[in-house]
């Protein structure tokens, strides 16, 4: 197991990056799945110095229902912020507002960040006082803490079940 | 019927570009017009994508998948340049529109 682990010091960036460089050459051929997972495993073999902490995904399926809802809210935030686009400027409410974090994990708080800036009308702006709360910009927003709640309980609570410390 | 698709695709992608950079335009200040490029424009791209995917896989032998690299990229690009931009913004105290709610000092 030990030894394994040595080898394989992280095994998702591994299957991420054998599948990145089969989708980069746009091929199946036999020739390039043998080289690409040699680079998979020299890789991450070769720079796990610069990857103190493992990565490791506790729940899969809701990592993955997490990605079928976010999709949704993009395609529905799209239209949400086109209608804003094409409206009248007098009418945007735009705002800041935080969100305490109760996630911790480094990877956990990079994902819902970018998920804040891709869907529901928000840009994650910055994070501040040692990970504890995320400032948050919004194009139109008109009840300030229903939207926080919103955001905590739809994407916050699925990442905080997938990324926890290990 | 395949021709009718990738075209109601493509304009669908055109369309919500254009949306994008027209907020780029528009909008009144820096922080809201952050928000075009990285929204509407991920539902413009990826249209666009699908349908060269689509395209490339059904006209040409081969299956063409590497579409999926470039909105993975996208998808984790934009919203980081976004943030780095909305960060560098607040630290030179950029001019924020006088109805913001919460306005950062």
């Amino acid at each position: 197991m030990n030894l394994l682990n040595k080898i394989f010091p992280h095994p998702i960036l591994t299957f991420v990056l054998w599948g990145i460089w089969l989708l980069l050459n746009n091929t199946v051929a036999a020739g390039h799945v043998v080289l690409g997972l040699v680079l998979a495993i020299l890789i991450p073999w070769l720079t796990s110095g610069f990857w103190p902490e493992k990565v490791r995904i506790r729940a899969p399926f809701t990592l993955l229902k997490f990605l079928g809802i976010v999709l949704w809210d993009i395609l529905v935030a799209n239209m949400a912020v086109a209608k804003l686009i094409l409206g009248h400027n007098k009418e945007l409410r735009p705002g800041f507002f935080y969100i305490d974090l109760d996630i911790q994990t480094p990877l956990g708080i990079s994902f819902l960040a970018n998920t804040i800036s891709l869907t529901p009308g928000t840009v994650s702006c910055d994070l501040i006082e040692d990970r504890k709360r995320l400032l948050v910009h919004a194009l139109h927003i008109e009840d300030i803490p229903a939207t926080v709640k919103e955001i905590k309980e739809r994407y916050e609570t699925p990442l905080k079940e997938v990324f926890t410390e290990c | 019927m395949f021709e009718l698709i990738l075209s109601a695709l493509i304009l669908l992608g055109a369309f919500f570009t254009l949306v994008g950079s027209f907020g780029l335009y528009k909008l009144p200040d820096f922080f809201m017009r952050l928000h075009g490029p990285t929204k509407a424009t991920t539902l413009g791209v990826g249209a666009l994508l699908i349908a060269s995917a689509l395209y490339f896989s059904f006209k040409t032998d081969y299956i063409s998948m590497h579409e999926i690299l470039v909105t993975l990229f996208l998808f984790i690009t934009a919203p980081v340049s976004a943030h780095l931009m909305a960060k560098a913004a607040i630290h030179i105290k950029i001019k924020q529109v006088k109805r913001t709610q919460n306005q950062i000092k």
